[in-house]
């Protein structure tokens, strides 16, 4: 890696880069999958190459090859530069970066076993024994189950003198069982939905989950849901589950908080936000008891934006977004960080793979759990007339982040503190800061899990990135709830 | 770029390092390059060259695949041993078939397919794709807006062998540029693609954004409700888009179709017929399937009435044997597989809206609409019913008010929450089908269309 690192600097260097980082990776990945009792899918993929970010001439140019012999570095690094010579041609000023000491570094997702040890007949029984379990739900009319792992592997080197060694696991898993009959489709997922709960962890995570433990009961609410009754609309106390929060975090503050959106890198495709520069540090995002962090940092907990370095060679950090309901901080880069007076990054820069630039991505962005001890439970008891949603099955917000509405797959109602009935296609929708001033309890930390977003998209070419949301239990006041089928 | 060549030499190395019944590679990557531009400058800047070599081995009812971008001796050894390694711990599965052994009655598909690659394309370059946003952005600039979008070029190959003697390529180029014009609290956008750069007019695509930027300016709230739309052929991609997924077969078989029980039966207004024909002059993409089945051109929806389906080989083979053997249409291999092994069968992919027999243009649409909305795009659509197939979603970068035969003024962006049946039986009036890019659907040919009752629930606060 050193040579193929030299070859890529020094050329860089000799056409005129003020500034190369290049990006060696190894990648590594295993999907199985299993649908009505047979295996649907069982692949590994490898993918590695090397990825040359230069400025030259005041200006970004990448360019990335899957050929790692000298002469195809060194071409790559002079396209390289070549491309950053040309993004010159329509620019209004030089780039500059925040400075940062240039590490050299050692670090790997802590792991109890690797997963690409374990066997794969066995992986695949357990998911035929899932498939089964939920198919002997009488009006279960499809199963499916999955199980992922990837390992990425990847060598940082910049002209700077930053040389960091990063390998990360991520494991995960889940499945979900649906039921037609008549006009209707109902699903239910466990731990989540898309895909399962994913964590930056081992093999370990798949026998922490109670997966064949709870199958019955999936595949027994799928079908119940058939007969629920439809969730009304009108304005109730809302009770949102942890994975549900969780995605409402995603796409209600960690999208909104990412600089470049801020800044209008990102009007052509994934949009703006509505948290412009002024509001930061002057903005009630929510009540009191919201806060919220942005956590790279292994103590944070195994979640899919935990690192050691982000992908331009700064260290995982903790920021302040959301302080006891005060928007405090954004997401940002080197190249971002001075935009917000700030002289470091915030170190978010990520990128999907070897061939992807480095763009601003969530890291994990959680919600502190309640001090007070509170249950899910006990927070039910508390509530007079709610209704409890659990599990995503629909998301979908504005380009600002203001308008946002998401369905789960299942809800209860809630009456003076108990679970009355079960009720079908629970919707809720509001604007982003109201809803956030309108949480008047989340559980405590017994209830706090970091669920993970494996899939989330950005960036042109686009790009998928893993994010990780903690979250627990929470009650919301006097949201709208049931406008999804409104007029339908 | 890979040649077939080189490709065929090394399946032979594959082949002599299986020791399955049967073997299949799929080749795919090329060189791509995007120019990214936001505030009038370019921001971000790429290019990329990647092959991926994926290696699927079969043993007697079991399958599994394997993926390499190293196309050393050594690596392709390790993934065909890795793929093998996953074939053979499996249950055998009665409804695998053996590789097919050559492309059957699509194979007229192939002849009439127009040419895909363009020199001129896959030669652009860093400073010619500079050149057109420098043009883009003197448009914004004159107009005072500030811009943002890309400006892409790429040169691909996807090509399969397998060792009954099947093998199919085809290189292509693609371009694309989108545009977004932003003004202080309204913007507007257009974006365009083609297997040629020069079909591709950016100053044309740059005015017409920056005028619905200005258009737009000061936009009003107006109330959610039900109101006559006008969707520009992009808005018109990006939601019909949801539903073509529960055209393939095992979607039915699988009962998570909007399509289960109502193949046959009239769903939508006499005015809507849809096709999937990837050799429509329009279309862009490969003439084969993902276990290289030619592709067939098969008439969806004729007069409303969902007729056809599409299919995998063995997803055919299973509906023959179904409750549904009778009531889905005719049942045939279409060449629009998945490759394998999948969870999902088979999709249209290269969707063609049948032409009006009298288009309307927008402009006509706009002009007898009394009261209604114009919408240019639509954002991160959803699906909340999926039976009903009822999606959400946004309008953005350039919603419009209509009264009286005239835009009046830009508005706030809406929530939607409508069911696509409903919307496909609403359709008052047509555009000519063009060529259509989106950012939540594939690229389709498409109508503008004049639809009656679009239901929007919300309004956001720009």
């Amino acid at each position: 890696m050193k040579d193929i690192s030299s070859w890529a600097l020094n050329v860089a260097a000799q056409l005129g880069a003020s500034y190369a980082d290049a990006r060696i990776a190894d990648d590594r990945s295993r999907a199985l999958s299993t649908k009505n009792g047979k295996v649907g899918g069982a692949s590994d993929s490898e993918s590695s190459g090397l990825g040359i970010r230069v400025i030259a001439d005041g200006a970004w140019g990448f360019a990335s090859s899957d050929d790692l012999s000298q002469a195809a570095v060194e071409a790559t690094a002079a396209r390289a530069v070549d491309i950053g010579k040309a993004s010159a041609r329509v620019k209004k000023r030089d780039i500059e970066l925040a400075s940062e000491k240039p590490a050299t570094a050692e670090w790997t997702t802590p792991f109890q076993v690797d997963p690409f040890t374990t066997s794969v007949e066995q992986n695949i029984d357990l998911l035929l024994k899932i498939d089964s379990e939920l198919r002997s739900v009488a009006g279960v009319t499809l199963a499916e189950t999955n199980m992922n792992f990837r390992r990425e592997e990847q060598w940082f080197v910049s002209s700077e003198g930053a040389n960091i060694h990063q390998t990360k696991y991520t494991t995960g898993v889940g499945y979900a069982a649906y039921a037609f009959a008549g006009s209707e489709i109902q699903k239910r997922s466990y731990p989540n939905s898309y895909g399962g709960q994913w964590q930056n962890k081992g093999y370990e995570l798949i026998g922490q989950l109670k997966l064949l433990e709870n199958a019955r009961r999936v595949g027994e609410e799928a079908v119940a849901l058939l007969k629920a009754e439809q969730c009304p609309e009108g304005a109730f106390d809302v009770i949102l589950d942890g994975s549900q929060l969780g995605l409402q975090i995603h796409e209600s503050v960690g999208h909104p908080i990412e600089l470049d959106r801020v800044l209008g890198m990102e009007a052509n495709f994934a949009g703006t936000s509505f948290l412009t520069l002024d509001k930061l540090r002057t903005l009630r995002y929510g009540s009191d008891l919201v806060n919220v962090v942005a956590d790279a940092r292994q103590e944070h907990g195994p979640g899919l934006g935990t690192f050691g370095f982000d992908e331009e060679g700064v260290p995982a950090q903790c920021t302040p977004i959301i302080t006891n309901g005060l928007f405090t901080g954004y997401l940002s880069s080197r190249e971002t960080a001075h935009t917000i007076g700030m002289n470091r990054s915030g170190g978010t820069l990520r990128a999907e793979c070897w061939n992807r630039l480095p763009i601003i991505r969530m890291t994990n962005i959680s919600i502190l759990p309640g001090e007070k001890p509170l249950t899910r439970e006990q927070l039910i008891a508390d509530t007079i007339n709610g209704v409890y949603m659990e599990t995503n099955k629909s998301w979908s917000i504005d380009d600002k982040r203001y308008n946002f509405q998401f369905s789960c797959e299942l809800g209860w109602e809630i009456k003076n503190g108990k679970r009355t009935r079960m009720l079908k296609n629970p919707s809720y929708s509001g604007i982003t800061t109201e809803f956030w001033n309108s949480m008047d309890a989340i559980c405590s930390r017994d209830e706090w899990i970091v669920w993970g977003t494996p899939h989330c998209g950005k960036g042109q070419p686009q790009q998928v990135m893993g994010t990780g949301h903690g979250a627990a239990p929470a009650r919301f006041r006097n949201i709208k709830v049931g406008s999804a089928y409104k007029g339908t | 770029m890979l040649t077939r060549d080189k490709a065929a030499d090394i399946f032979e190395r594959i082949k002599k390092h299986s020791t399955a019944d049967q073997v299949e590679v799929l080749f795919s990557g090329g060189k791509s390059a995007l120019t990214r531009f936001a505030n009038n400058i370019i921001h971000q800047n790429v290019a990329e060259q990647n092959y991926v070599v994926s290696v699927r081995t079969v043993f007697g009812g079991r399958t599994a695949r394997s993926a390499t971008n190293k196309l050393d001796d050594e690596s392709l050894k390790r993934v065909v041993q890795s793929s093998e390694r996953l074939a053979k711990v499996q249950h055998p599965d009665s409804d695998l078939l053996p590789v097919p052994d050559a492309c059957g009655a699509g194979a007229r598909t192939r002849e009439m397919l127009p040419t895909r690659h363009f020199t001129e394309t896959a030669a652009a370059t860093p400073q010619q794709r500079a050149e057109t946003v420098k043009k883009i952005v003197s448009i914004a600039d004159r107009h005072k807006l500030t811009t943002a979008g890309i400006v892409s070029t790429s040169e691909s190959v996807e090509a399969i062998f397998n060792s009954r003697g099947l093998t199919d390529w085809l290189t292509q180029t693609s371009s694309e540029i989108s545009i977004t014009m932003l003004a202080p609290d309204s913007s507007g956008w257009q974006k365009a693609n083609s297997p040629d750069v020069a079909n591709l007019d950016s100053v044309a695509l740059a005015e017409t954004a920056a005028r619905k930027a200005f258009e737009s300016a000061n936009p009003r709230e107006i109330p959610a409700g039900k109101y006559t739309v006008i969707l520009e052929p992009a808005a018109v991609l990006d939601i019909v888009g949801f539903m073509f997924f529960d055209f393939g077969g095992l979607s039915i078989l699988d009962q998570r179709s909007f399509l289960n029980n109502r193949v046959g039966i009239k769903l939508f207004g006499d005015n809507i017929n849809i096709w999937d024909d990837v050799a429509h002059p329009l279309q862009s993409g490969v003439p084969f399937d993902g276990e290289g089945v030619c592709r067939h051109k098969v008439q969806l929806v004729k007069r409303g009435v969902v007729e056809r389906l599409v299919y995998a080989r063995a997803t055919a083979e299973k509906m023959k044997r179904s409750e549904h053997k009778d009531k889905v249409g005719p049942i045939e291999p279409t060449g629009h597989g998945f490759p394998l092994p999948n969870e999902i069968g088979e999709a249209p992919m290269n969707i063609v809206f049948g032409a009006s027999p009298e288009p309307t243009s927008v402009d006509q649409m706009i002009a007898s609409t009394e009261r209604g909305v114009l919408v240019t795009r639509l954002w991160y659509i959803r699906e909340v019913d999926p039976y009903e197939k009822i999606l959400t979603g946004m309008t953005r970068d350039g919603t419009f008010y209509v009264e009286n035969g005239k835009i009046r003024h830009g508005v706030r962006n809406f929530r939607f929450n409508q069911s696509l049946i409903q919307m496909l039986s609403n359709v008052e009036a047509m555009g000519t089908p063009v060529r259509a890019s989106g950012e939540e659907s594939f690229d389709m040919v498409v109508p503008a269309m004049k639809v009656r009752d679009f239901n929007f629930t919300e309004v956001t606060k720009f």
